[in-house]
């Protein structure tokens, strides 16, 4: 069928499934805004700011396992969607960006609104496309969405001159579109699992390391991890990324590891004869010091991208794979072999691991006067558990402290910005999950420097009914970088205060939403349950103690024994055993 | 051993895997990167190598099938045998990368460059000149009474060396094409 370049990108994303688009139209994007216009099937969500479109896309497609979908304009529409793209490929989400650019008759002379999306994009997608004729357009759409979301999945950009979207040319449905010979491998092979499986029979010290990659493979890949889990009675810990894919309540969770991992995880990923790796990249807030790397372990490593595998830690098994289709064949082969396990050691194993999750490392002193934030995410916790809940963070101290103190027992419904940490994460991201799941609880854990960074979104959520809680703990400081500058650079604390913050109540009066101020943790729970009670967006101000630390820390470089559990009581016990240097 | 997704043809079943992959050797590697000629490939594979710190000792790129808009790309890099593995697991997950082989593990393969030398000089210096390209049999190409263009095609290290000798003797320029490989046999 022939059309225009500008309905084939309605009519490519409509044949997706795609139901959303986060956007903000331009000169060069006028075409496709005119199609959107003249059609229900696809709602367009119109963002503040380019980036927030991206994180918008981002938390859909984090909640729902979707691909997620921006659209912006040339030059400074596409500049500002930089950062969202850098954030989606570290994270392996999969986004699919369109970008409209100067008709291709002026690429090359410094038109107006011509940036060189292509090529400033091109380190920060998966991969990209200038579409220099309409007859490519579609077939290059359907092509998009499937790089965005095979193998390991990521962003991806395209970028159509204004030409091309007014040009007219067949339109190539999906079935016919050349994917090309893109298809990463997904199926393991079979001896390197077995070898795998030799390994988990008769390991003492065994554990389970996983991560964003299980989100990424699916709700299968975490009711497989369950199953496995349970059978073996192995214990299991997982990175920033992968928390949700086993239960927090689940009996053989450790919590997260790494530099502000629980204290547990940690040791028991040092002190393992087995390392399982699934779907998590050795990322440096893991591993620590690469040399003192859980030094007695033989290690497997399950991932879908073989640039992954060797990349940081050698590994005595690399199985290529999805995990769906991995965990799919492990636990066949070891079920056939007859569900083996090392059962004394098993046995052993755990008793040390209590011993280790009896220093409870997460305790913090208590106040009745000032709001530990600790205390704010376990109120919050209690008073939300048990909710259709979903969880975004903006970067920082209240991002660890979520981390540790809110329990995931489904996969997606937890979206961070790990791998690029970007401060201005959280609150888009939260819209973008709402905007998926219109009846959920949505809530935004902030810290309020990350938060200002893309306030201006607060409209956003406001124009779309997208009734997200901005739950803000409010340190009126840089946190995180404060507390580096206290332990690793003298107590200078460099432009680490968060002056002349706004009034957030007034704010949120200002946009038309609900703001709440709460000083006192008497007031608390109250609160937040009016918080959680209000019908629309909420602005949280909760202000917290403003120098609380976040612990469990292992300093950047240092192994995982060398962990810091500040002032919690049990510093005593941890140094009697030695095994911690306070 | 590690189950690698590398591509037909490269190295997972040689010698390379025997080698400790940590040592601190710094080895050369020629790799052919077989691509879908698109625009922007080739910008993406020397982005690969500058952004995540890679060497690049030389480069080469041509459409070899038209029909199949297939490049070959030919690289010769340095580095760790760990940093080697790395690299051909970046190159091999490239969307438009169709196949990445090894060169230097894979077998036999010769390598080839092409090389022009302008060589200016008078008397002895021009006869000299001339004997010693008769030798490392380089054809001239152009001549005018007081320099030649020689054209030789060899490895890089026959190219080094015979630039070497025409240095005292009036080398005034050079121009290399990079390396071109393929492996022996079928
Ligand atoms: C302030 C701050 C502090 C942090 N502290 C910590 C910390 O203490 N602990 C912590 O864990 N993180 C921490 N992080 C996050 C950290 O930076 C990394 O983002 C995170 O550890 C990476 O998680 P991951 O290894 O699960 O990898 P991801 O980035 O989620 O990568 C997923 C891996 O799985 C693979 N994969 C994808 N899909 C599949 C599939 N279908 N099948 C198989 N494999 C697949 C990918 O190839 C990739 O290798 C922190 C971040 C910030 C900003
Ligand atoms: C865009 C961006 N700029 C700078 C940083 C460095 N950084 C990491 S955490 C942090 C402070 C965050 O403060 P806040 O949002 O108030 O959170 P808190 O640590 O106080 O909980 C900064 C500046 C970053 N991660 N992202
Ligand atoms: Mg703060």
């Amino acid at each position: 069928m022939q059309m225009t370049g500008a309905r084939m990108v309605v009519q490519a994303l409509k044949d997706q499934g795609v139901d959303t688009v986060f956007g903000y139209p331009g000169g060069a994007v006028l075409p496709i805004y005119d199609e959107i216009f003249q059609q229900n099937d696809i709602r367009h969500v119109l963002v503040r700011h380019e980036q927030g479109a991206v994180h918008m896309a981002e938390g859909y497609a984090r909640s729902t396992g979707k691909v997620g979908v921006a659209l912006v304009t040339s030059g400074p529409g596409a500049t500002n969607a930089v950062t969202g793209l850098t954030d989606a490929l570290l994270d392996s989400i999969p986004i699919v960006v369109l970008s409209g650019q100067v008709p291709t008759f002026m690429i090359g002379t410094d038109g107006f609104q011509e940036a060189d999306t292509v090529g400033i994009t091109r380190p920060c997608t998966k991969h990209n496309w200038l579409v220099k004729d309409t007859a490519q357009l579609a077939g290059t759409i359907h092509k998009a969405f499937h790089v965005a979301r095979s193998g390991r999945p990521g962003p991806v950009l395209i970028d159509i001159p204004k030409d091309v979207q007014f040009a007219t040319a067949a339109y190539t449905p999906m079935e016919s579109a050349a994917t090309g010979h893109y298809a990463p491998k997904r199926t393991p092979d079979a001896e390197a699992v077995a070898r795998m499986v030799e390994m988990m029979e008769t390991a003492e010290r065994p554990v389970f390391y996983t991560g964003g990659g299980v989100i990424n493979s699916g709700r299968e890949a975490s009711r497989l991890l369950r199953e496995f889990v349970e059978a073996t009675g192995f214990p299991i810990t997982s990175t920033l990324m992968g928390l949700g894919a086993y239960p927090a309540s689940g009996k053989n969770w450790l919590g997260m590891l790494g530099m502000h991992g629980l204290y547990e995880a940690n040791l028991a990923m040092h002190g393992c004869d087995l390392m399982i790796n699934i779907g998590a990249r050795f990322d440096d807030r893991i591993t620590g010091r690469i040399s003192d790397f859980s030094p007695g372990s033989r290690k497997v490593h399950v991932d879908i991208d073989p640039s992954s595998i060797n990349k940081v830690i050698r590994v005595d098994v690399g199985i290529v794979g999805d995990v769906t289709e991995t965990l799919t064949e492990a636990l066949r082969q070891w079920k056939a072999r007859g569900s083996k396990v090392n059962r004394e050691g098993l046995a052993k194993w755990w008793a040390q691991i209590n011993e280790w999750r009896a220093v409870k490392c997460l305790s913090y002193k208590p106040s009745t006067t000032t709001i530990k934030p600790q205390y704010a995410l376990e109120r919050l916790e209690a008073l939300t558990k048990g909710m259709d809940r979903y969880i975004t963070t903006e970067v920082g101290q209240h991002q660890m402290w979520a981390a540790q103190f809110l329990g995931f027992e489904e996969p997606h419904r937890w979206m961070t910005s790990g791998g690029l940490g970007t401060m201005g994460y959280g609150l888009p991201a939260s819209i973008g999950v709402q905007i998926a799941h219109p009846e959920s609880l949505v809530i935004n854990v902030a810290g309020e420097a990350s938060w200002l960074m893309n306030m201006q979104e607060m409209g956003t959520a406001m124009q779309f009914r997208a009734p997200v809680k901005q739950f803000i703990l409010n340190n009126e400081r840089l946190g995180m970088v404060r507390q580096w500058q206290e332990l690793l650079h003298g107590e200078r604390y460099s432009s680490s205060w968060s002056e002349s913050l706004p009034d957030f109540v007034k704010l949120a009066e200002a946009f038309g939403c609900k703001g709440i101020l709460c000083t006192d943790p008497k007031d608390l729970d109250e609160a937040i349950m009016e918080m959680i009670r209000y019908d629309g967006p909420v602005i949280f101000d909760c202000r917290v103690e403003k120098h609380e630390n976040c612990f469990p820390m292992i300093p950047s470089g240092k192994p995982h024994n060398e962990m810091l559990l500040g002032d919690a009581e049990t510093q005593g016990v941890i140094g009697s055993k030695g095994a911690v240097l306070v | 051993m590690n189950a690698l997704n590398i591509k037909r043809g490269a190295s997972s079943h040689s010698a390379y895997d025997l080698r400790d992959p940590n040592a601190p050797v710094i080895e050369s590697h020629t790799l052919a990167v077989i691509v879908e000629n698109e625009p922007g490939v080739l910008a993406r594979v020397i982005g690969l190598f500058s952004g995540r710190g890679y060497n690049i000792d030389s480069l080469t790129v041509a459409e070899t099938d038209h029909a199949g808009h297939r490049s070959r790309i030919t690289v010769v890099t340095r580095g760790t045998p760990a940093v080697i593995e790395q690299i051909k697991n970046q190159l091999g997950r490239m969307v438009p990368v169709y196949e990445v082989h090894d060169l230097t593990v894979e077998g036999p393969a010769v390598q080839r460059e092409l090389a022009l030398l302008k060589v200016a000089g008078k008397g002895d210096a021009r006869i000299e000149a001339l004997r010693l390209a008769e030798i490392f049999r380089a054809n001239v190409v152009d001549s005018t009474l007081e320099s030649f263009v020689f054209e030789m095609t060899g490895t890089p290290e026959k190219i080094d060396a015979f630039a070497d000798l025409m240095r005292p003797l009036g080398l005034k320029d050079i121009a290399r094409t990079g390396v071109a490989a393929l492996p022996r046999g079928v």
